[in-house]
């Protein structure tokens, strides 16, 4: 189908959403309202619970066995990526330069990495009482490991982030959430029933098995992200195509924005010379 | 109810609408990648929206007394389950786009109507 053709189709279809949907929208509660039924019922349930963040009791308490799926999606997504962006036969890793950093970047790097990984863990460890928790937390972890990339150079943070390890921890904190959920059926008769003492109120403890999934989902979400960077890293700094047509392999961080363009420019048959996969 | 009440609405339709249009238009799958985010964050707009309750403040206890008015808890934990899956949907995406590029040599989605082993 032509460019115009389909703008044109697609402007047909935007029509009908866009009545369709303003139609449906003057029938939604008035925006503002005080009526909520879910969420007063929501927050009656949280305060029952003894959990003071109401959002993280919806996540890991009322609504667990819905985060037990979401969470699978972060691993199977991470499963997908690994499978996606390991290195082939036909590609090898080339040599890391010792990259020239300012010494200011480098000064601000190292001072802020175990601030950032502290500030992480408080927000895994606060869920039940902030706002935070696993999911944010983990990714604050991740990002925090990455300011040694920024800090220093990629060896650097190759040196700091285990990855063998990072794969399995993944795996096991994810598991470890639908094992906790085991302790539910054991103890009572629903799967991921907050079984734990509730404890006091707006403190650590608090929130029965709030904060146990909160550092479960935490880890993982931690372990998975740097996974997921660590292939995403590979793959434009240190992984060159076997048979590359003369480009310099210690250059290979610049190639993924020029490839782009010539990709582009070619003919399809000049193309085909150059994929690697052929010429195997 | 006024034009006031579904303006919030009309803007996730909006959003969805012009990230749609973007990955129509689209010539580069990179850029398709990010306009399929767009879209996605319609869905946010629209859950928070949905949610809110004039005067209210963030349904988190541990500095405010158990009587104060809050918005909607349960839309938030919906959007926090959309920011997570759209961002590994994004990662699971952009590696596909990567594996695309190593084997066609283009990302530019109009050029990639071969089959190829």
């Amino acid at each position: 189908m032509s460019r115009t053709g389909r703008v044109r189709l697609f402007l047909c279809a935007a029509a009908v959403i866009a009545v369709a949907y303003t139609l449906a929208c003057t029938g939604l509660p008035h925006f503002g309202s005080a009526v909520h039924p879910y969420g007063a019922r929501a927050v009656a349930a949280t305060l029952k619970q003894r959990t003071a963040n109401t959002i993280s009791s919806i996540n890991f308490d009322q609504r667990a066995f819905d985060t037990l799926g979401e969470e699978s999606i972060l691993l199977g997504s991470v499963l997908g990526a690994t499978a996606l962006l390991r290195r082939t036969d036909d590609e090898r890793l080339s040599r890391r330069r010792v990259a020239r950093v300012l010494p200011s970047t480098r000064l601000f790097g190292t001072l802020l990495l175990p601030v950032a990984l502290l500030t992480g863990i408080y927000i895994v460890a606060h869920g039940q009482l902030s706002p935070g928790g696993g999911f944010q937390g983990g990714v604050i972890l991740a990002t925090a490991l990455h300011l040694a990339y920024v800090a220093a150079d990629y060896r650097a943070l190759d040196r700091i982030r285990p990855r063998e390890l990072l794969d399995s921890v993944d795996a096991v904190a994810a598991g470890a959430f639908t094992c906790l959920g085991l302790a539910g059926l054991i103890a009572s008769a629903a799967y991921l029933k907050n079984v734990l003492p509730l404890g006091t109120f707006n403190t650590l403890s608090s929130g029965g098995m709030v904060p146990v999934i909160n550092a479960a989902v935490g880890i993982e979400v931690a372990s998975g992200v740097i996974v997921l960077l660590a292939y995403f890293l590979d793959q434009s700094i240190t992984t060159s195509p076997g048979e590359a047509d003369g480009t310099d392999p210690s250059d290979a961080s610049g190639t993924s924005g020029t490839s782009d363009t010539s990709g582009t420019s070619d003919a399809s048959g000049t193309s085909d010379a150059s994929d690697p996969r052929k010429a195997t | 109810m006024n034009l006031f009440g579904l303006l919030p609405y009309l803007v996730a339709g909006w959003i969805l609408l012009i990230g749609m249009y973007g990955l129509v238009t689209s010539r580069n799958l990179i850029h398709a990648v990010g306009c399929l985010a767009v879209a996605q964050s319609a869905t946010y707009v629209l859950l928070l929206s949905i949610g809110f309750r004039r005067g209210g403040t963030a349904p988190v206890y541990s500095d405010t007394s158990t009587h104060s008015v809050v918005v909607d808890p349960v839309v938030q934990a919906l959007a926090l389950t959309d920011v997570v899956v759209g961002a590994t949907v994004t990662a699971l995406l952009l590696s596909l786009v990567i594996q695309l590029h190593k084997r066609h040599s283009t990302i530019d989605p109009d050029r990639l109507n071969a089959l190829r082993g």
